[in-house]
Protein backbone atom coordinates (compact mmCIF):
# COMPACT_ATOMS: atom_id res chain seq x y z
CA UNK A 1 0.00 0.00 0.00
CA UNK A 2 1.26 3.55 -0.65
CA UNK A 3 2.12 5.51 2.21
CA UNK A 4 0.83 9.09 2.97
CA UNK A 5 2.13 12.18 4.92
CA UNK A 6 -0.09 12.88 7.34
CA UNK A 7 0.46 16.04 9.24
CA UNK A 8 -2.31 16.46 11.98
CA UNK A 9 -3.27 18.31 14.41
CA UNK A 10 -2.80 17.40 17.74
CA UNK A 11 -3.23 18.96 20.95
CA UNK A 12 -5.22 22.04 22.32
CA UNK A 13 -4.64 25.73 21.46
CA UNK A 14 -0.99 24.97 22.90
CA UNK A 15 -0.83 22.01 20.08
CA UNK A 16 1.18 21.23 17.46
CA UNK A 17 1.13 19.71 14.20
CA UNK A 18 2.46 16.19 14.11
CA UNK A 19 3.87 14.06 10.94
CA UNK A 20 2.52 10.72 10.40
CA UNK A 21 3.56 8.44 7.54
CA UNK A 22 0.26 6.04 6.99
CA UNK A 23 -1.12 3.95 4.78
CA UNK A 24 -3.55 3.97 2.47
CA UNK A 25 -5.66 2.68 -0.19
CA UNK A 26 -6.71 4.42 -3.44
CA UNK A 27 -10.79 3.86 -3.08
CA UNK A 28 -10.18 5.41 0.17
CA UNK A 29 -11.13 9.12 2.10
CA UNK A 30 -9.36 10.76 4.47
CA UNK A 31 -11.35 10.01 6.62
CA UNK A 32 -10.51 6.46 6.51
CA UNK A 33 -6.69 7.06 6.66
CA UNK A 34 -7.21 9.33 9.85
CA UNK A 35 -9.07 5.93 11.52
CA UNK A 36 -6.08 3.97 10.26
CA UNK A 37 -3.83 6.53 12.30
CA UNK A 38 -6.26 6.09 15.65
CA UNK A 39 -6.25 2.81 15.65
CA UNK A 40 -2.13 1.95 15.49
CA UNK A 41 0.05 5.21 16.30
CA UNK A 42 -2.03 7.80 17.49
CA UNK A 43 -4.47 5.75 19.38
CA UNK A 44 -5.68 8.60 21.94
CA UNK A 45 -6.40 10.85 18.62
CA UNK A 46 -10.01 13.07 18.91
CA UNK A 47 -11.93 13.12 15.48
CA UNK A 48 -15.72 13.38 15.88
CA UNK A 49 -17.10 11.04 12.89
CA UNK A 50 -20.87 9.33 12.13
CA UNK A 51 -22.10 8.23 9.04
CA UNK A 52 -18.76 8.24 6.38
CA UNK A 53 -21.30 9.39 3.96
CA UNK A 54 -21.19 12.87 3.93
CA UNK A 55 -24.61 13.18 5.73
CA UNK A 56 -24.30 13.68 9.33
CA UNK A 57 -21.83 16.70 9.27
CA UNK A 58 -19.53 15.14 12.08
CA UNK A 59 -16.56 14.48 10.05
CA UNK A 60 -15.71 18.39 9.50
CA UNK A 61 -12.14 19.91 9.13
CA UNK A 62 -9.69 21.21 7.34
CA UNK A 63 -7.74 19.66 4.65
CA UNK A 64 -5.16 21.08 3.21
CA UNK A 65 -6.29 24.55 4.61
CA UNK A 66 -10.35 23.70 3.12
CA UNK A 67 -12.88 23.42 5.00
CA UNK A 68 -14.41 20.26 4.57
CA UNK A 69 -15.86 16.99 5.65
CA UNK A 70 -12.81 14.45 6.31
CA UNK A 71 -15.50 11.86 4.36
CA UNK A 72 -15.50 13.26 1.20
CA UNK A 73 -12.15 13.83 0.57
CA UNK A 74 -10.64 11.22 -1.60
CA UNK A 75 -7.22 9.99 -1.62
CA UNK A 76 -7.08 9.16 -4.95
CA UNK A 77 -7.35 13.41 -5.66
CA UNK A 78 -3.88 12.97 -4.08
CA UNK A 79 -0.47 12.24 -5.42
CA UNK A 80 0.99 9.18 -3.51
CA UNK A 81 3.30 10.81 -1.07
CA UNK A 82 1.91 14.28 -0.87
CA UNK A 83 2.11 15.69 2.76
CA UNK A 84 -1.57 16.39 3.80
CA UNK A 85 -2.29 18.67 6.64
CA UNK A 86 -5.67 17.96 8.70
CA UNK A 87 -6.66 20.68 11.05
CA UNK A 88 -9.81 21.72 13.12
CA UNK A 89 -12.32 24.38 11.91
CA UNK A 90 -10.48 27.40 13.25
CA UNK A 91 -13.41 29.34 13.67
CA UNK A 92 -14.59 27.28 16.82
CA UNK A 93 -13.08 26.85 20.46
CA UNK A 94 -10.35 24.05 20.28
CA UNK A 95 -11.28 20.78 22.61
CA UNK A 96 -8.41 18.33 21.73
CA UNK A 97 -6.74 17.40 18.43
CA UNK A 98 -9.75 17.61 15.46
CA UNK A 99 -12.43 18.30 17.83
CA UNK A 100 -13.83 21.86 18.01
CA UNK A 101 -16.62 23.27 20.34
CA UNK A 102 -19.53 24.28 17.96
CA UNK A 103 -22.09 25.01 20.81
CA UNK A 104 -21.88 29.08 19.41
CA UNK A 105 -24.00 27.15 16.44
CA UNK A 106 -26.76 25.90 19.23
CA UNK A 107 -26.75 29.47 21.28
CA UNK A 108 -27.42 30.88 17.73
CA UNK A 109 -30.12 28.51 16.65
CA UNK A 110 -32.40 29.60 19.38
CA UNK A 111 -31.77 33.53 18.38
CA UNK A 112 -33.61 33.08 14.91
CA UNK A 113 -37.32 32.99 14.47
CA UNK A 114 -39.12 29.70 14.48
CA UNK A 115 -41.71 28.84 12.18
CA UNK A 116 -44.95 30.69 13.21
CA UNK A 117 -47.94 29.46 10.71
CA UNK A 118 -50.80 31.57 9.02
CA UNK A 119 -54.50 30.73 10.85
CA UNK A 120 -55.46 27.30 9.32
CA UNK A 121 -58.60 27.43 6.42
CA UNK A 122 -62.04 26.96 7.09
CA UNK A 123 -62.15 23.74 7.52
CA UNK A 124 -59.23 23.34 10.05
CA UNK A 125 -56.24 22.80 7.34
CA UNK A 126 -53.40 24.43 6.19
CA UNK A 127 -52.83 24.04 2.18
CA UNK A 128 -49.96 24.52 0.56
CA UNK A 129 -48.25 24.33 -3.01
CA UNK A 130 -45.31 22.27 -4.38
CA UNK A 131 -44.82 25.42 -6.11
CA UNK A 132 -44.49 27.51 -3.43
CA UNK A 133 -42.62 25.75 -1.05
CA UNK A 134 -39.43 24.11 -3.11
CA UNK A 135 -37.43 27.17 -2.59
CA UNK A 136 -37.54 25.81 0.98
CA UNK A 137 -36.60 22.70 0.02
CA UNK A 138 -33.16 23.12 -0.81
CA UNK A 139 -32.53 24.53 2.22
CA UNK A 140 -33.89 21.72 4.26
CA UNK A 141 -30.74 20.27 2.80
CA UNK A 142 -28.67 21.51 4.90
CA UNK A 143 -26.65 18.88 7.08
CA UNK A 144 -25.47 21.48 10.12
CA UNK A 145 -21.88 20.47 9.35
CA UNK A 146 -21.25 24.04 9.92
CA UNK A 147 -18.07 24.58 7.30
CA UNK A 148 -19.68 27.38 6.07
CA UNK A 149 -19.83 29.01 9.40
CA UNK A 150 -16.01 28.20 9.66
CA UNK A 151 -15.20 29.39 6.55
CA UNK A 152 -17.07 32.85 6.75
CA UNK A 153 -14.27 35.27 7.50
CA UNK A 154 -16.57 37.58 9.28
CA UNK A 155 -15.71 35.47 12.38
CA UNK A 156 -13.45 33.41 10.96
CA UNK A 157 -11.09 36.49 11.32
CA UNK A 158 -12.82 38.85 13.60
CA UNK A 159 -14.24 36.68 16.33
CA UNK A 160 -15.41 39.70 17.77
CA UNK A 161 -18.49 39.95 15.60
CA UNK A 162 -19.84 36.49 17.00
CA UNK A 163 -22.21 38.76 19.30
CA UNK A 164 -23.56 40.35 16.12
CA UNK A 165 -23.74 37.78 13.37
CA UNK A 166 -25.58 34.54 13.10
CA UNK A 167 -23.51 33.31 10.34
CA UNK A 168 -24.42 31.62 6.76
CA UNK A 169 -25.90 27.97 8.05
CA UNK A 170 -28.78 30.29 10.44
CA UNK A 171 -29.38 32.74 7.29
CA UNK A 172 -30.69 29.93 5.47
CA UNK A 173 -32.63 28.46 8.15
CA UNK A 174 -34.53 31.98 8.21
CA UNK A 175 -34.57 32.36 4.67
CA UNK A 176 -36.48 28.30 4.95
CA UNK A 177 -38.73 30.32 7.79
CA UNK A 178 -39.36 33.83 5.61
CA UNK A 179 -39.73 32.24 2.45
CA UNK A 180 -42.15 29.71 3.28
CA UNK A 181 -45.96 30.01 1.76
CA UNK A 182 -47.04 29.39 5.19
CA UNK A 183 -45.15 31.89 7.14
CA UNK A 184 -46.76 34.81 9.23
CA UNK A 185 -45.41 36.50 11.92
CA UNK A 186 -41.72 37.06 9.58
CA UNK A 187 -43.23 38.09 6.97
CA UNK A 188 -42.35 41.90 8.83
CA UNK A 189 -39.40 43.17 8.15
CA UNK A 190 -38.58 43.88 11.56
CA UNK A 191 -38.20 39.88 11.72
CA UNK A 192 -34.72 40.25 9.38
CA UNK A 193 -32.95 42.97 11.42
CA UNK A 194 -30.59 41.77 14.49
CA UNK A 195 -28.61 38.71 12.85
CA UNK A 196 -26.01 40.97 11.17
CA UNK A 197 -27.27 40.20 7.41
CA UNK A 198 -25.29 43.46 6.60
CA UNK A 199 -21.97 41.89 7.49
CA UNK A 200 -21.62 39.44 4.56
CA UNK A 201 -19.96 41.00 1.56
CA UNK A 202 -21.04 38.22 -0.77
CA UNK A 203 -17.88 36.89 -1.08
CA UNK A 204 -19.67 32.79 -1.56
CA UNK A 205 -17.22 31.06 0.68
CA UNK A 206 -20.14 29.54 2.43
CA UNK A 207 -21.32 28.14 -1.11
CA UNK A 208 -18.26 26.99 -2.17
CA UNK A 209 -17.44 24.95 0.38
CA UNK A 210 -21.08 23.51 1.27
CA UNK A 211 -21.09 20.09 0.92
CA UNK A 212 -24.94 19.37 0.70
CA UNK A 213 -24.65 21.91 -2.77
CA UNK A 214 -27.00 24.87 -1.03
CA UNK A 215 -26.42 28.04 -2.99
CA UNK A 216 -26.50 29.93 0.21
CA UNK A 217 -25.50 33.26 -1.38
CA UNK A 218 -27.86 33.06 -3.76
CA UNK A 219 -30.49 31.57 -3.08
CA UNK A 220 -30.73 32.63 0.81
CA UNK A 221 -28.36 35.52 2.06
CA UNK A 222 -28.95 37.88 -0.97
CA UNK A 223 -32.89 37.32 -1.42
CA UNK A 224 -33.00 38.43 2.65
CA UNK A 225 -30.87 41.38 1.79
CA UNK A 226 -33.11 42.43 -1.14
CA UNK A 227 -35.93 41.88 1.25
CA UNK A 228 -34.34 44.49 3.39
CA UNK A 229 -33.88 46.83 0.64
CA UNK A 230 -37.52 46.56 0.16
CA UNK A 231 -38.04 48.08 3.27
CA UNK A 232 -35.10 50.55 3.13
CA UNK A 233 -33.78 51.55 0.21
CA UNK A 234 -36.19 50.67 -2.44
CA UNK A 235 -37.10 54.49 -4.03
CA UNK A 236 -40.51 53.07 -5.85
CA UNK A 237 -41.41 51.82 -2.66
CA UNK A 238 -41.13 55.65 -1.13
CA UNK A 239 -43.01 56.99 -3.35
CA UNK A 240 -45.31 53.90 -2.94
CA UNK A 241 -45.42 54.57 1.00
CA UNK A 242 -45.96 58.28 0.88
CA UNK A 243 -48.72 58.20 -2.09
CA UNK A 244 -50.44 56.01 0.24
CA UNK A 245 -50.03 58.28 3.09
CA UNK A 246 -51.34 61.15 1.05
CA UNK A 247 -54.13 59.19 0.36
CA UNK A 248 -55.29 58.30 3.46
CA UNK A 249 -54.26 61.77 4.76
CA UNK A 250 -51.89 60.14 7.38
CA UNK B 1 1.75 -0.82 8.64
CA UNK B 2 2.29 2.79 10.33
CA UNK B 3 5.30 4.99 10.67
CA UNK B 4 5.59 8.34 12.81
CA UNK B 5 7.55 10.90 11.54
CA UNK B 6 8.86 12.69 14.63
CA UNK B 7 8.90 16.15 12.71
CA UNK B 8 6.86 18.52 14.63
CA UNK B 9 6.12 22.40 14.00
CA UNK B 10 5.51 25.12 15.58
CA UNK B 11 1.68 26.56 16.77
CA UNK B 12 2.38 29.22 13.69
CA UNK B 13 1.15 26.95 11.57
CA UNK B 14 -2.52 26.85 13.00
CA UNK B 15 -2.95 30.64 12.66
CA UNK B 16 -0.69 31.24 9.51
CA UNK B 17 -2.62 33.03 6.53
CA UNK B 18 -3.62 30.02 4.93
CA UNK B 19 -2.84 26.53 4.88
CA UNK B 20 -4.32 26.05 0.97
CA UNK B 21 -1.61 24.81 -1.02
CA UNK B 22 -3.44 25.80 -4.39
CA UNK B 23 -2.76 28.47 -6.78
CA UNK B 24 -5.97 30.75 -4.53
CA UNK B 25 -4.15 34.13 -5.28
CA UNK B 26 -4.94 33.15 -9.39
CA UNK B 27 -8.50 34.04 -9.48
CA UNK B 28 -8.04 37.54 -7.26
CA UNK B 29 -5.44 38.61 -9.61
CA UNK B 30 -6.94 38.22 -12.62
CA UNK B 31 -9.72 39.43 -11.76
CA UNK B 32 -8.41 42.30 -10.28
CA UNK B 33 -6.09 42.79 -13.40
CA UNK B 34 -8.93 42.37 -15.19
CA UNK B 35 -10.98 45.15 -13.45
CA UNK B 36 -8.32 47.46 -13.64
CA UNK B 37 -7.62 47.38 -16.80
CA UNK B 38 -11.28 48.67 -17.72
CA UNK B 39 -11.67 50.92 -15.61
CA UNK B 40 -8.41 52.76 -16.71
CA UNK B 41 -9.53 52.19 -20.54
CA UNK B 42 -13.10 53.60 -19.54
CA UNK B 43 -12.02 56.66 -17.76
CA UNK B 44 -9.60 57.75 -20.27
CA UNK B 45 -12.27 56.81 -23.15
CA UNK B 46 -15.61 58.12 -22.04
CA UNK B 47 -14.28 60.54 -19.55
CA UNK B 48 -10.86 62.37 -20.46
CA UNK B 49 -11.03 61.85 -23.77
CA UNK B 50 -14.45 62.49 -24.47
CA UNK B 51 -15.02 65.20 -27.01
CA UNK B 52 -11.25 64.58 -28.49
CA UNK B 53 -11.65 61.46 -29.63
CA UNK B 54 -14.10 60.82 -32.22
CA UNK B 55 -17.01 58.12 -31.03
CA UNK B 56 -19.52 58.17 -34.10
CA UNK B 57 -19.37 57.13 -37.52
CA UNK B 58 -21.76 56.06 -40.00
CA UNK B 59 -24.76 54.31 -37.97
CA UNK B 60 -22.36 53.94 -35.43
CA UNK B 61 -21.91 55.15 -31.76
CA UNK B 62 -20.27 53.82 -29.13
CA UNK B 63 -22.09 52.41 -26.36
CA UNK B 64 -19.98 54.55 -24.17
CA UNK B 65 -21.79 57.47 -25.14
CA UNK B 66 -25.53 56.10 -26.12
CA UNK B 67 -27.76 57.86 -26.52
CA UNK B 68 -26.42 60.95 -28.02
CA UNK B 69 -26.21 64.82 -26.12
CA UNK B 70 -25.46 67.44 -28.39
CA UNK B 71 -25.03 70.11 -26.38
CA UNK B 72 -22.85 73.61 -26.62
CA UNK B 73 -23.75 74.58 -23.18
CA UNK B 74 -20.95 72.82 -21.32
CA UNK B 75 -17.09 73.60 -22.39
CA UNK B 76 -15.33 71.38 -24.58
CA UNK B 77 -13.76 69.16 -21.93
CA UNK B 78 -16.93 67.92 -20.23
CA UNK B 79 -17.49 64.44 -22.01
CA UNK B 80 -21.12 63.65 -23.02
CA UNK B 81 -20.21 60.40 -21.54
CA UNK B 82 -21.15 61.52 -17.78
CA UNK B 83 -24.82 61.50 -18.70
CA UNK B 84 -25.10 57.72 -19.18
CA UNK B 85 -22.23 56.24 -17.41
CA UNK B 86 -23.63 57.12 -14.15
CA UNK B 87 -25.86 54.00 -14.88
CA UNK B 88 -23.91 51.57 -15.64
CA UNK B 89 -20.78 52.49 -13.51
CA UNK B 90 -23.17 52.71 -10.42
CA UNK B 91 -24.93 49.38 -11.55
CA UNK B 92 -21.41 47.56 -11.82
CA UNK B 93 -20.06 49.17 -8.59
CA UNK B 94 -23.11 47.69 -6.21
CA UNK B 95 -23.55 44.67 -8.58
CA UNK B 96 -22.96 41.47 -6.00
CA UNK B 97 -21.55 39.78 -8.26
CA UNK B 98 -18.61 42.47 -8.82
CA UNK B 99 -18.79 43.38 -5.26
CA UNK B 100 -17.28 39.74 -4.70
CA UNK B 101 -14.78 39.76 -7.16
CA UNK B 102 -13.28 43.86 -5.84
CA UNK B 103 -13.80 42.69 -2.24
CA UNK B 104 -11.46 39.38 -2.43
CA UNK B 105 -9.03 41.48 -5.23
CA UNK B 106 -8.11 45.09 -3.78
CA UNK B 107 -10.04 44.81 -0.15
CA UNK B 108 -8.66 41.41 0.60
CA UNK B 109 -11.50 40.58 2.83
CA UNK B 110 -10.89 37.98 2.09
CA UNK B 111 -8.69 37.20 -0.59
CA UNK B 112 -9.44 33.85 -1.15
CA UNK B 113 -11.42 31.22 1.14
CA UNK B 114 -9.91 30.52 4.17
CA UNK B 115 -7.24 32.99 3.89
CA UNK B 116 -6.77 35.50 6.67
CA UNK B 117 -7.79 38.78 5.44
CA UNK B 118 -5.02 41.77 6.88
CA UNK B 119 -7.88 43.78 8.49
CA UNK B 120 -8.01 44.04 12.28
CA UNK B 121 -11.45 45.11 12.55
CA UNK B 122 -14.66 44.48 10.16
CA UNK B 123 -18.23 45.43 10.01
CA UNK B 124 -18.82 44.40 6.44
CA UNK B 125 -21.61 46.66 4.65
CA UNK B 126 -23.26 47.78 8.14
CA UNK B 127 -21.25 51.04 8.46
CA UNK B 128 -20.45 53.69 6.49
CA UNK B 129 -19.30 53.88 3.21
CA UNK B 130 -19.94 49.96 2.71
CA UNK B 131 -23.84 50.51 3.46
CA UNK B 132 -23.76 52.73 0.28
CA UNK B 133 -24.14 49.32 -0.94
CA UNK B 134 -27.73 48.85 -0.38
CA UNK B 135 -28.40 51.79 -3.56
CA UNK B 136 -27.82 48.94 -6.03
CA UNK B 137 -31.94 48.74 -6.69
CA UNK B 138 -31.74 52.61 -7.35
CA UNK B 139 -29.26 51.93 -9.56
CA UNK B 140 -31.21 49.25 -11.30
CA UNK B 141 -33.78 50.99 -12.15
CA UNK B 142 -31.13 53.39 -13.49
CA UNK B 143 -30.01 50.14 -15.62
CA UNK B 144 -33.40 49.50 -16.90
CA UNK B 145 -33.81 52.74 -18.85
CA UNK B 146 -30.62 51.84 -20.72
CA UNK B 147 -31.10 48.60 -22.10
CA UNK B 148 -34.08 49.80 -24.41
CA UNK B 149 -31.92 52.77 -25.45
CA UNK B 150 -28.61 49.85 -26.43
CA UNK B 151 -31.25 47.83 -28.03
CA UNK B 152 -32.07 50.99 -29.82
CA UNK B 153 -28.50 52.04 -31.10
CA UNK B 154 -27.67 48.75 -32.03
CA UNK B 155 -30.99 48.24 -34.56
CA UNK B 156 -29.83 51.15 -35.86
CA UNK B 157 -26.43 50.34 -36.85
CA UNK B 158 -27.76 48.20 -39.44
CA UNK B 159 -29.03 50.93 -41.48
CA UNK B 160 -27.35 53.76 -43.03
CA UNK B 161 -27.38 56.56 -46.01
CA UNK B 162 -30.93 54.77 -46.55
CA UNK B 163 -30.15 51.39 -47.07
CA UNK B 164 -30.40 48.43 -44.52
CA UNK B 165 -26.97 46.91 -44.42
CA UNK B 166 -24.46 45.03 -41.94
CA UNK B 167 -20.93 45.92 -40.69
CA UNK B 168 -18.76 44.76 -38.01
CA UNK B 169 -19.92 47.50 -35.90
CA UNK B 170 -23.31 46.64 -36.13
CA UNK B 171 -22.48 43.11 -35.46
CA UNK B 172 -20.49 43.93 -32.36
CA UNK B 173 -23.12 46.51 -30.89
CA UNK B 174 -26.04 43.68 -31.35
CA UNK B 175 -23.80 41.51 -29.15
CA UNK B 176 -23.27 44.57 -26.63
CA UNK B 177 -26.86 44.72 -26.57
CA UNK B 178 -27.81 41.45 -26.03
CA UNK B 179 -25.27 40.85 -23.24
CA UNK B 180 -26.09 43.72 -21.20
CA UNK B 181 -29.48 42.77 -21.62
CA UNK B 182 -28.52 39.33 -20.09
CA UNK B 183 -26.56 41.06 -17.50
CA UNK B 184 -29.38 43.26 -16.66
CA UNK B 185 -31.94 41.09 -16.45
CA UNK B 186 -29.92 38.55 -14.50
CA UNK B 187 -29.50 41.14 -11.93
CA UNK B 188 -30.01 39.45 -8.05
CA UNK B 189 -32.05 42.39 -7.66
CA UNK B 190 -34.23 42.21 -10.66
CA UNK B 191 -34.52 38.38 -9.32
CA UNK B 192 -36.02 39.94 -6.29
CA UNK B 193 -38.46 42.31 -8.23
CA UNK B 194 -39.74 39.95 -10.58
CA UNK B 195 -41.00 37.05 -7.93
CA UNK B 196 -38.28 36.75 -5.26
CA UNK B 197 -40.35 38.52 -2.90
CA UNK B 198 -43.19 36.52 -3.06
CA UNK B 199 -43.63 33.93 -0.61
CA UNK B 200 -46.74 32.05 -2.83
CA UNK B 201 -46.82 31.97 -6.51
CA UNK B 202 -49.95 30.19 -6.30
CA UNK B 203 -52.76 33.28 -5.37
CA UNK B 204 -53.15 34.58 -8.63
CA UNK B 205 -52.70 34.16 -12.43
CA UNK B 206 -50.23 36.92 -12.06
CA UNK B 207 -48.28 35.34 -9.45
CA UNK B 208 -48.04 32.35 -11.78
CA UNK B 209 -46.62 34.43 -14.51
CA UNK B 210 -44.24 36.22 -12.34
CA UNK B 211 -42.87 33.01 -11.23
CA UNK B 212 -42.60 31.23 -15.00
CA UNK B 213 -40.40 34.47 -15.54
CA UNK B 214 -38.68 34.31 -11.77
CA UNK B 215 -37.61 30.78 -13.09
CA UNK B 216 -36.10 31.63 -16.33
CA UNK B 217 -34.12 34.86 -14.28
CA UNK B 218 -33.30 32.75 -12.32
CA UNK B 219 -31.23 30.70 -15.05
CA UNK B 220 -29.72 33.62 -16.29
CA UNK B 221 -28.86 34.86 -12.76
CA UNK B 222 -26.85 31.20 -12.21
CA UNK B 223 -24.63 32.60 -14.54
CA UNK B 224 -24.15 35.94 -13.58
CA UNK B 225 -20.71 35.98 -13.17
CA UNK B 226 -20.19 35.12 -17.09
CA UNK B 227 -22.87 37.75 -18.44
CA UNK B 228 -20.90 40.31 -16.15
CA UNK B 229 -17.30 39.84 -17.50
CA UNK B 230 -18.75 39.17 -21.19
CA UNK B 231 -20.82 42.28 -20.85
CA UNK B 232 -17.60 44.50 -19.55
CA UNK B 233 -15.56 43.07 -21.95
CA UNK B 234 -17.78 43.44 -24.95
CA UNK B 235 -18.63 47.03 -24.22
CA UNK B 236 -15.16 47.92 -23.77
CA UNK B 237 -14.34 46.40 -27.42
CA UNK B 238 -17.21 47.82 -28.84
CA UNK B 239 -16.38 51.27 -27.64
CA UNK B 240 -12.82 50.81 -28.85
CA UNK B 241 -14.07 49.54 -32.12
CA UNK B 242 -15.91 52.68 -32.59
CA UNK B 243 -13.10 55.00 -31.56
CA UNK B 244 -10.64 52.66 -34.13
CA UNK B 245 -13.27 53.48 -36.95
CA UNK B 246 -14.17 56.84 -36.49
CA UNK B 247 -10.54 57.99 -36.28
CA UNK B 248 -9.74 56.00 -40.13
CA UNK B 249 -7.10 53.68 -38.27
CA UNK B 250 -8.91 51.06 -39.32
CA UNK B 251 -11.57 50.17 -41.77
CA UNK B 252 -15.14 48.62 -40.88
CA UNK B 253 -15.96 45.51 -43.21
CA UNK B 254 -19.43 47.02 -44.03
CA UNK B 255 -22.02 46.29 -47.19
CA UNK B 256 -22.10 50.13 -47.12
CA UNK B 257 -18.85 50.28 -48.53
CA UNK B 258 -18.05 53.62 -47.44
CA UNK B 259 -18.86 55.99 -44.13
CA UNK B 260 -17.09 58.93 -45.45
Amino acid sequence: MPLVDLKVWRGDDNGEYISYLVEYDEGEVILDVVHRLQSTDAQDLAVRWNCKAGKCGSCSAEVNGKPSLMCMQRMVNFTPGEEIIISPMKTFPLIKDLVTDVSWNYENARKVPAFSPKKVDTDGKHRMQQVDIERGQEFHQCIECYLCQDVCHVIRDHPENKDNFVGPRFFVQIASVNMHPLESASQKPSALYGFGLDYCNITKCCTEVCPAGIKITDNAIIPLKERLVDDKYDPVRWLGRIISKGKSGK
Amino acid sequence: MVSQNTQTESLFNRYAKTLRKDRWWLEPLLVGVGLFIFVMYSTVSAALLGNYWPYEIGPYVSPFFEPLFYTDILPKWVSPAIFILWAPLSFRMTCYYYRRAYYRSYFLSPPACAVQEPADSYSGESTVPLVVQNIHRFSMYGALIFVPILWNGAIRSFYWDGEIGIGIGSVLLLINAFLLSGYTFGCHSFRHLIGGGLNSFTGSKYQLFRKKIWNIVTVINSHHKYWAWSSLIVVGLSDLYVHMVASEWITDINTWNSFF
